[in-house]
């Protein structure tokens, strides 16, 4: 039923506390928040540093430009909308396709059909702050409505996974992919039921998955097995988390990222409070392996060498190598 | 590291938290617990006299050194007199003075005194005192007396119990029956002892004052004979010779001057009247930190008019409240709504009691969320849509009052305590969450909150601890910097163990 301390130490766990306290507070400047929580932002600057990201469409910062949105989205049939200081997945409006009968009607990715005049009003309750982490206003943003990858396409139900990598000190060190499920209504959330599977980082396969904090081996809505995915251009997907810390400054980091079935990997957003689901994900602690990247931390390498190092050091077979070494 | 001065920013706290309690509790003698009870004495002394045609001037000895006893309070009743305390040739004396009185006067000096064991005896070493020059016969009775009792004593206690012993039992010795011939009352004879001891060049003095027990209309004072041993003043009991004290004696004065002298009145008369009270600890010890001139006093709740205390008696259960929640999110690790919400219910239930509390609070919450969810399909803004929530809520307290009232439930008609903009709050994120992450989450995480509210409620509705609050708010202190120290605290929440689990290996 419980673990005890000692074991979960042992195994190098790193619990809320000790996130929070040693890692968030002394790494995360609150200053540099804004580059992460709000998408606008982490957009620019990604596209700035030449990282792929989802076209923006347009963006709706008040209420009554609501009534801009149909000029935003033109014929497009799919889109994304997304409040730009949204947290945890919530607020966001993933949009497939159009009625046949009614144009103005758009179909969700969960197959429910939705009204424009819906569709306002959910823009106008984002812009109004509903979603955003403080309250505050905020804005809409209407973007690329990512067409994943086939190779997530048995595993997931609707939605699009994505490929999460935590990041720390610039130096990639534990990936999950996120897939999607009916319960979590098409969003990659863990905490809202989505499957979270770990991923081997010197290989890019995954791992195990785990539902609502239990290892799971099949993805619950489609029967097929989670495991030994490999995952495409993964060397690309580190490189590019390495460098979201050149971009945010923030050394504890988690990067979001999808693949695109044309584009490849996209940057999807950056988060700087990543949830601790991704040591049950893969099984492992995420304590070692940072001690391990604070032993061989050097501020002159970039991005590829990181990453390098990252696949080098962090392989599924090598933790108990890993357990020996750091546990001094 | 900022580690380090967190752990030493919360032991200064603890420090300085603990040393203020400690002083109030230990030296001040504030009571750690409520309604805590001491006697206090009131001791009356009427002095009536008829005045004379010239000026009066009112001399009474007063207590000054009152071993086991601490004053309250001390005052007179003399109209148009003038009063003053001063030190005189025998302790402290009271004066009262007037140009000019007719007829029967009576003054009145009231003083309050409670026990206390640590006042101590703090008189000063008194020097040898000199040979009293005592007349033949008298000089070789006194003479062949103190010898012979020399003789058959070790020390200046065992010659005192002797003397006595031997004073007292007169038929025995023509020498005590010589000494002893024109004494009548128990203070005549004490004097005379004193002379002996003086004799045998012993310090010795008589003490006057009275038994405390109950109420006395009229109480007798009582001598008592006190000796120096070179070290410390010895008491004993002038008729039997047993060195002791009557229990809760209160001294009144000491030596052989008269209690009181009248200038200018005639037929001077003392009377004693004894009143017990009950006085809250808490009142003495403000009573006595205020004599003491200790600053702890001034910032004291108790100095607040009482209405304010009543606010602040409920305020200063917050802080516990924070205590509780700190501990448990950051070390049980429990999901609720609003970081302090369950604090601001747990208040509520303070007034409505546990059960109705819950029963209210849940109504409530559920009767909010069903119209919140009609409102969503109104599609209104948020911030109208939360003005129509909290409107909701108020229509809906006065209905659960109005209807329980109706049914001859009065404790529904509290549920109008409930902190309603917070209610309203935790409804809008509870119907989010349900929307957002599904009725699972929200109902765990209301449920967190009201767990939360039973946890706060059962520690903010003990009494002794708001007691102790309430007296001693430095435990605040001591409470911050406990929370400071959580805050530093990086070891896993209980719950991540059951989270984890899968991660333990062996």
């Amino acid at each position: 039923m419980f673990a005890t301390a000692k074991k979960l130490r042992a195994a190098g766990v790193l619990g809320l506390n000790e996130r929070n306290a040693d890692f968030i507070m002394r790494l995360n400047p609150r200053s540099l928040y804004p580059r992460v929580d709000d998408k606008l932002l982490t957009k620019e600057l990604a596209l700035a540093a030449g990282m792929a990201v989802p076209d923006l469409y347009g963006v709706i910062a008040h209420q009554g430009e609501a009534r801009n949105f149909a000029g935003i989205i033109g014929d497009r049939d799919s889109f994304v909308i997304k409040p730009a200081q949204g947290s945890g997945g919530d607020g966001i409006l993933v949009v497939t396709g159009r009625s046949e009968r009614k144009r103005d009607c758009f179909r969700l990715s969960s197959g429910v059909l939705i009204s424009e005049g819906e569709i306002h009003h959910h823009i106008a309750n984002t812009v109004s702050g509903q979603y955003s982490l403080s309250g505050h206003r905020d804005k809409a943003l209407i973007e690329y409505c990512v067409r994943f990858d086939p190779v997530f396409a048995a595993v997931s139900h609707q939605g699009v996974p994505d490929i999460r990598v935590v990041v720390y000190r610039g130096y990639p060190a534990m990936a999950m992919v996120r897939l999607p499920t009916r319960a979590s209504d098409g969003k990659a959330n863990l905490h809202q039921g989505a499957v979270g599977a770990g991923i081997d980082l010197s290989t890019g396969t995954t791992l195990n998955g785990v539902l609502n904090d239990i290892v799971v081996d099949e993805h619950p809505d489609t029967g097929a097995l989670v495991a030994d995915l490999e995952i495409p251009q993964w060397n690309f997907i580190l490189e590019s988390s390495a460098r979201g810390y050149d971009v945010t400054g923030l050394g504890y980091l988690g990067v979001d990222m999808v693949i695109d079935a044309k584009r490849g990997p996209l940057i999807l957003e950056m988060n700087a409070r990543p949830g601790l689901n991704i040591q049950i994900a893969n099984n492992a602690g995420l304590s070692l392996r940072l001690a391990r990247i604070d032993e061989i931390y050097d501020a002159t390498a970039t991005p590829e060498q990181r990453a390098a190092i990252a696949q080098r050091e962090f392989s599924a077979e090598n933790r108990s190598g890993l357990v020996r070494e750091t546990n001094d | 590291m900022n580690q380090r001065y967190v752990y030493l920013l919360a032991a200064m706290l603890t420090a300085i938290g603990l040393s203020v309690f400690l002083y109030k509790w230990q030296v001040l003698g504030f009571p750690l617990t409520e309604n805590q009870e001491a006697p206090v004495w009131t001791v009356e002394a009427a002095v009536s006299f008829q005045s004379g045609p010239s000026s009066i001037k009112v001399r009474l000895n007063v207590p000054l050194l009152t071993p086991g006893f601490r004053t309250l309070n001390e005052n007179s009743v003399s109209r148009g007199y003038g009063f003053s305390t001063k030190f005189g040739s025998s302790g402290r004396e009271a004066q009262w003075a007037i140009r000019r009185a007719d007829g029967e006067q009576t003054i009145y000096y009231r003083i309050s005194v409670y026990e206390d064991d640590r006042v101590d005896e703090s008189d000063t070493t008194p020097p040898f005192p000199p040979t009293p020059s005592v007349n033949e016969p008298m000089k070789t009775a006194v003479d062949v007396l103190v010898a012979d009792v020399r003789d058959h004593s070790a020390d200046i206690a065992s010659f005192t119990t002797e003397l006595l012993r031997r004073m007292n039992d007169s038929s025995s010795d023509p020498n005590v029956e010589l000494l002893t011939a024109g004494v009548s009352t128990s203070e005549e004879f004490v004097d005379v002892v004193t002379t002996l001891l003086a004799s045998a060049h012993i310090p010795s003095r008589m003490v006057h004052g009275f038994p405390l027990a109950g109420r006395q209309r009229s109480a007798e004072l009582v001598t008592w004979l006190e000796v120096h041993d070179g070290d410390r003043w010895l008491y004993f009991n002038p008729t039997t010779g047993e060195q002791s004290l009557p229990k809760r004696f209160l001294v009144w004065w000491r030596g052989n001057e008269p209690l009181v002298s009248v200038e200018g009145g005639s037929k001077v008369q003392v009377d004693f009247a004894i009143q017990l009270n009950h006085v809250e600890s808490v009142a003495i010890a403000e009573t006595q930190a205020a004599q003491r001139g200790a600053s702890a006093i001034d910032f004291s709740l108790y100095s607040l008019p009482i209405q304010t205390q009543a606010v602040y008696s409920v305020l200063l259960m917050i802080p516990i409240g924070a205590l509780v929640m700190v501990i448990m999110r950051n070390i049980v690790g429990i999901d609720a709504f609003g970081t302090f919400m369950p604090v601001l219910i747990a208040l509520a239930f303070r007034e409505t009691k546990l059960l109705w509390g819950l029963i209210l609070f849940t109504l409530l919450v559920t009767l909010g969320l069903t119209i919140r969810f009609l409102l969503e399909r109104l599609r209104l803004l948020l911030v109208p849509r939360l003005g129509a929530v909290l409107i909701v809520v108020v229509m809906l307290m006065l209905f659960i009052s109005l209807t329980s009232h109706r049914l001859g439930m009065e404790m529904g008609l509290s549920v109008a305590l409930f902190p309603m903009v917070i209610i309203s709050m935790t409804i809008e994120r509870m119907s989010v969450v349900w929307e957002e992450r599904g009725a699972a989450d929200s109902i765990r995480a209301g449920l967190g909150s009201m767990l939360l509210a039973v946890a706060a409620y059962t520690f903010m509705v003990m009494a002794w601890l708001e007691y102790l609050i309430f007296t001693f708010p430095e435990l605040l202190l001591v409470i911050l910097a406990f929370v400071m120290l959580v805050g530093r605290y990086t070891g896993y929440r209980l719950t991540e163990l059951k989270r984890f689990k899968e991660l333990a290996r062996d």
